[in-house]
């Protein structure tokens, strides 16, 4: 493991480094069992875990925690993946579904269904996913009417203000729907606690769908890094091909926000990792991204519910802590790494 | 048999063999047409080179060919079909492009960029197979980069990556290949190095057409010149007929003597000026 050190992440062999990943995020979701801001110690957390706790124990390890872990591994899969995937189609290092407003689009679209009358429980998953989907439309035309030109930061300012507006419409509509501002509150800062479980089933079929769209594009996505005209000689379609990713990463973020609420910034820091880990060819990277983007997720979560204890930190505040100072180093490099 | 007749059989003879090519081809970029009405094909067997000057649509016309610019009117035709009527894929196991606008990833090596050739080859359920490698091994060989199948390719010179590139399209397995100026940011010894390449490429049965801008090397290293000016064909043929003084100095301004090189014959430029118009 050392010696990979040495090696061209490109060069790494990958499924060495994707089996050890496993390992880790296995670690990861043991400690998730194991350390809560609860009362239940560590002691008697390894003890119900062993299968010797207390009712109240067992209620806390294998519902509320395991269900946080499942939560987590959720969103860091389909977040992680769908940064990978945005990252590639819009050739930029920065994209992000958060940063881009993709996630600020779903939550826009939950919150008007919220104030139709809609309520939390009954909400479907499908609303989130499609507001991601025009979220992400409506930043990647802005980014592109400059032409050819592809300059990272000009997406990324097309997403903030594309972020800002529709959060900024999303409080005013809550602000004159009292019941709505109630429910969405608890939702909209992104968080893996609490959250309801059986809206990951009603996700699944989705996620099906978003498998089957990465299976058929990940081959002429990994072309088009070579160029748009070398992908059409080899005769793949760059349109049709963008357009399916931007459906797959539009249900992988509308999934994860109807499940978790908006987290930023995992969809920037998992490739950015898997990419200094195995290089940049996105068949490779999604590899990755698969084990890395739970790691985090259920890391960071661990350690939200540590730092403030008795309290708990949101999720999101954690992952803004990580994934800003990745954003500031992607930006400072002397080189941002052409994608 | 009469004079004419046989003249048009050859004609007619030639027009089947060509491969690929355009009739009253149309390209247009958002409204301004670059290419009107052009008829053009390429001669089998051969490389082409297509000259003339900065804009005059050179560039335009094998994007139109290689389908990736589609025409306003008029029709491409591979092998006497629509090309756009075609699967893509279908296309590029018959016809491969190497743009210029080529972009290398960190860290590939040479024998991951040459695997992409084999993308029109494969599908979902064929990923990968025998006759892949051995595709991969032919292109290997054939530009000369079996010793150095192993390196990054943002660790080589200029003309061994631009090697690489075609050895990609080689890999391809088509018998066409179509080069958007393959040399332009090459030193002279590794223009010579990528041009020499492509003539063996020829002599093994490929259809090549590049698009170059140094006459003397166009000249020394294609069987067929097409001399473009403001989106029209002024001239066609082989080298030694179709470069003069006059063609040079309608396509540049440029005033020159035109001798031949004493040991291969084809024209030189020499005594060169720049007329004002």
């Amino acid at each position: 493991m050392i010696s990979w050190f040495y090696i061209a992440p490109a060069q790494r062999p990958l499924f060495s480094v994707f089996v050890s990943a496993l390992f880790v995020l296995a670690l990861c979701c043991f400690c998730s069992l194991l350390f809560g801001a609860g009362g239940l110690s560590l002691q008697a957390s390894f003890q119900t875990l062993l299968g010797n706790g207390s009712a109240d124990a067992q209620f806390t390890v294998f519902h509320l925690r395991a269900n946080r872990t499942l939560v987590g591994l959720f969103v860091g899969l389909t977040l992680g993946i769908a940064g990978a995937l945005m990252q590639a189609v819009a050739r930029n290092p920065l994209a992000e579904p958060g940063l881009l407003g993709v996630s600020a689009g779903s939550s826009f679209a939950v919150a008007i269904t919220l104030v139709l009358g809609a309520s939390t429980a009954t909400l479907t998953v499908g609303v989130a996913q499609f507001g991601a989907l025009l979220g992400c439309l409506c930043v990647l035309s802005v980014a592109r009417m400059q032409g050819q030109q592809n300059d990272p930061i000009r997406l990324v300012l097309a997403g903030a203000a594309l972020s800002s507006l529709l959060l900024a419409v999303t409080s005013l509509l809550l602000l004159f729907d009292q019941r709505a501002a109630d429910e969405i509150r608890f939702w909209i800062t992104g968080s893996v606690a609490g959250r309801d479980t059986n809206t990951l089933f009603s996700v699944l079929p989705s996620m099906l769908i978003a498998i089957i769209c990465i299976l058929y594009t990940a081959k002429p996505l990994a072309s088009l890094a070579l160029g748009e005209r070398v992908a059409i000689g080899l005769g793949h379609k760059p349109q049709r091909v963008r357009a399916v990713v931007i459906v797959a990463v539009a249900l992988l973020v509308g999934g994860a926000t109807a499940i978790a609420g908006p987290v930023a910034f995992i969809g920037l820091v998992v490739p950015f990792a898997a990419r200094a880990l195995v290089g940049p060819d996105i068949r490779r990277t999604l590899w990755l991204c698969l084990p890395l983007g739970p790691i985090i997720v259920i890391s960071a979560d661990v350690v939200s519910r540590l730092v403030a204890q008795p309290a708990e930190m949101p999720l999101g505040v954690l992952t803004a802590i990580i994934g800003a100072p990745v954003l500031l180093l992607i930006v400072r490099s002397r080189r941002m790494p052409t994608l | 048999m009469t004079a004419t007749s046989l003249q048009f059989k050859q004609t007619s003879e030639i027009n089947n063999l060509a491969r690929l090519g355009a009739e009253r081809l149309t390209l247009k970029h958002g409204k301004a047409s670059i290419i009107e009405n052009l008829d053009v094909s390429l001669p089998e067997g051969k490389v082409t080179a297509i000259v003339g000057p900065n804009g005059c649509g050179k560039s335009t016309v094998l994007n139109g060919l290689s389908r990736v610019h589609s025409p306003s009117s008029g029709v491409v035709l591979l092998d006497g079909k629509d090309i756009h009527s075609l699967p893509s894929k279908e296309v590029a196991r018959r016809l491969a492009l190497l743009p210029q606008d080529t972009l290398a990833p960190d860290g590939i090596t040479i024998e991951e960029l040459i695997r992409f050739g084999r993308h029109p080859h494969q599908s979902l359920l064929k990923q990968w197979a025998m006759d892949d490698q051995q595709a991969i091994n032919y292109a290997l060989n054939a530009a000369d980069l079996e010793g150095l199948k192993d390196r990054l390719l943002d660790t080589l010179s200029g003309g061994q990556r631009q090697r690489a590139w075609i050895a990609m399209s080689i890999a391809q397995e088509t018998p066409l290949l179509l080069l958007d100026e393959p040399t332009s940011a090459l030193d002279l010894g590794h223009q010579i190095e990528v041009f020499e390449l492509i003539r063996n490429l020829s002599r093994q049965g490929k259809t090549l057409a590049m698009v170059v801008h140094d006459l003397p090397s166009a000249c020394r290293y294609s069987d067929h010149i097409i001399a473009m000016k403001k989106g029209e064909i002024i001239t066609q043929g082989s080298p030694k007929e179709v470069m003069t003084k006059e063609l040079v100095r309608e396509l540049y301004g440029v005033e020159c003597d035109l001798i031949p090189d004493p040991m291969t014959g084809s024209p030189i430029l020499i005594n060169m000026k720049r007329v004002r118009s």
